[in-house]
């Protein structure tokens, strides 16, 4: 079976691992064009050593491109203002389908272990965040136990590996996830958080977890969660509990009181969670970039099975 | 150019880390009036860990953000009402609740080697009309030059100040001198310096002072220290020493004595002070609105409470990591068993 041909826009971060995990470790895509808007970027510099064809002229270089026409499957890793031009172009030919690592959220958010099977024909799918891709699998993994009323997220990634795309839009980031966790976790309420660290060497990707559920069997969930840890590890080797699941039973008669629900009582369930990148880009500890790229790749794969 | 004394009190907000964010709405209201009356100039609120702190990982509040500060700002008659946001837990999105609410200053608080996750939200404020200080947390764990380029970024933002954050209480006085002065080096002669000390080493009032003479003009104070860790520099007694050395304010010293000691105190439930837990805070460099999550941790696991903030040191912890008091405990007890 021949592969299909994708091309991903943006050469920063993000967009040069990604095409780093396809040329290395894809057996259904293969990467015809990596696209940026800066001729000296890294990016774009790295691609032709690997000998990958470039355009510095964004969405309508590649257009023009004589590979445009095989195109299938296009990774969008610009940011959320970008994408919206991108998508504006793209959605024009209808053959084409768009993996969008931005946070501009057009397509429905896309958590591969969770609701893949709900999103598979869709033209324009969006990728959430990298603290979305770590945590919203755990809230899942309560949720499908014990009704999860409230879930919270805090992801701590190293300073060096956060961009200057992350950094000037750190409010879509904890607004997107928040989102999320309510739409494809499943909780009543969503909250994130994120905090780089600049430590020197810097510190691997941690995710903390915290959910308030109905009253569960903590056995069962405990179960579930370290269930879906496997499902994530198969495609981010990186993905591991860092302590095993903690539990706090919150009485009724000393509730928390959480902004938007009120008072609340039930199970309070926090997981402890690192993620090691695979070093192809950026080294170990940007698990960050590593949980993105991967969940995109790993759904264009599932998307290459139904071209 | 010479600014004005501009003292700032952060009982409402830094304070509330000291009672687990439980402020009664018509408590803090009675504060805010006593402060107002007392002559302060600017009176922040907001959960300890600014708007939208309210988590498990930080505590929830007694109430949030927005019935704290509803109908405060008409209560006021000169002082400034202020709040604080952390980008990375709060948005602009926030930040316009609280401007709707009166809110007419704020603070942007990053890491202090951070800034650059703080220009949107400088620049939302400022098209608000608010006044605005960037917050460099934890600035001793930044060399003076490299932290006055990261007031420069906030400077160039548009913020209006910016401070020196001594978030771990860990700065000795010379530490002061030569941030303050680096700022002033770099940043343009209108912009404003700011100190806001945690009193971890005893050092609250005396490295305000020595800020003040070095150039900063905001001074960041609570109620009887009401703040995280061994709280701030208290409010009372650095007015009393501004008086003794003949500095111009507006406080009242006597009136500011009363509230600390007649309405604050009475509301700690543990007593804020330099003890062996808050000492070792600022021994170690560790984020001051740690302490009550690391003794509530040690008790649930059995271990010391300075066992664990020493690690947090060791790891470089920053302020906002409040998940990982757990998770150090966790690793400890691990250790401890192999």
């Amino acid at each position: 079976m021949d592969k299909i041909k994708t091309a991903i826009i943006g050469s920063g971060n993000i967009g040069t691992d990604l095409m780093i995990k396809i040329l290395r470790l894809s057996t259904r895509l293969e990467i015809s064009v990596l696209v940026g808007i800066d001729p000296n970027s890294d990016g774009l510099a790295r691609a032709k050593r690997m000998e990958v064809k470039t355009t510095h002229e964004g969405i309508d270089g590649l257009i023009k491109m004589p590979e445009w026409s095989d195109i299938k499957i296009i990774f969008d890793a610009t940011s959320a203002k970008a994408h919206h031009f991108n998508w504006e172009r793209i959605k024009n030919f209808s053959d084409k389908k768009v993996i969008d690592l931005t946070p501009a959220a057009i397509g429905p958010y896309l958590v591969p272990p969770v609701n893949y099977s709900d999103n598979t024909d869709l033209p324009n799918v969006n990728m959430v965040t990298c603290g979305g891709q770590a945590t919203i699998p755990i809230v899942a993994a309560v949720n499908r136990i014990a009704k999860v009323h409230y879930g919270e997220i805090v992801a701590s990634i190293a300073s060096k590996s956060a961009g200057p795309g992350t950094r000037a839009n750190i409010d879509e980031f904890t607004e997107t996830t928040a989102e999320a966790i309510e739409k494809v976790g499943g909780a009543e309420r969503g909250k994130a958080i994120i905090v780089l660290n600049p430590a020197e060497p810097p510190l691997v990707m941690r995710d903390t977890v915290f959910t308030l559920s109905e009253n569960g069997d903590k056995d069962a969930i405990r179960k579930s969660i370290h269930d879906m840890v496997q499902e994530v590890k198969k495609y981010v080797p990186g993905y591991d509990l860092h302590q095993e699941v903690q539990f706090d039973d919150i009485p009724e008669t000393n509730p928390v009181f959480i902004e938007g629900l009120g008072y609340r009582h039930g199970l309070k369930t926090t997981t402890f969670l690192k993620v090691k990148g695979a070093g192809h880009y950026l080294p170990e500890y940007a698990g960050n970039l590593d949980i993105m790229t991967s969940a995109a790749m790993a759904v264009g794969e599932k998307m290459a099975q139904n071209i | 150019m010479e600014h004005k004394i501009y003292l700032q009190d952060v009982s409402l907000r830094d304070g509330m880390h000291a009672i687990r964010h439980q402020y009664g709405k018509e408590k803090l209201k009675e504060i805010a009036i006593a402060l107002d009356k007392a002559g302060i100039d600017a009176i922040e609120i907001a959960h300890g860990d600014g708007l939208a702190g309210g988590s498990f990982n930080y505590g929830f509040g007694a109430h949030t953000d927005w019935d704290w500060l509803d109908g405060i700002k008409d209560a006021l008659t000169q002082a400034k009402l202020t709040t604080l946001i952390l980008p990375g837990i709060a948005t602009i999105h926030d930040l316009k609740k609280a401007n709707d609410l009166g809110v007419e200053s704020v603070r942007i608080a990053t890491h202090c080697t951070e800034a650059d996750i703080a220009p949107q939200h400088i620049e939302a404020a400022k098209k608000l009309g608010m006044d605005v200080g960037g917050f460099l947390m934890m600035s001793h764990m930044n060399e003076p030059k490299a932290l006055a380029k990261q007031a420069k970024i906030m400077e160039d933002a548009g913020a209006d100040c910016v401070y020196v954050t001594d978030s771990a209480g860990a700065l000795l006085m010379d530490g002061v001198i030569d941030r303050i002065k680096a700022f002033r080096d770099v940043l343009n002669p209108q912009t404003e310096i700011g100190i806001h000390c945690h009193h971890n080493l005893s050092l609250g009032v005396a490295n305000t002072i020595v800020a003040l003479q070095h150039g900063a003009n905001r001074l960041d104070a609570s109620l009887a220290g009401m703040g995280a860790g061994a709280g701030n520099a208290p409010l009372e007694v650095l007015v009393a020493c501004l008086n003794k050395m003949g500095a111009q304010h507006n406080a009242d010293v006597y009136q500011l004595m009363d509230i600390a000691d007649d309405i604050i105190r009475p509301l700690q439930e543990r007593p804020v002070r330099v003890d062996r837990e808050t000492l070792s805070l600022g021994y170690a460099g560790v984020y001051s609105s740690f302490l009550l999550h690391s003794e509530r941790a040690a008790k649930k696991y059995g271990l010391d409470t300075r066992e664990i903030l020493e690690e947090l040191g060791n790891r470089n912890m920053v302020g906002g990591q409040e998940d990982m008091i757990v998770d150090v405990a966790l690793d400890i007890l691990k250790s401890k068993s192999n």
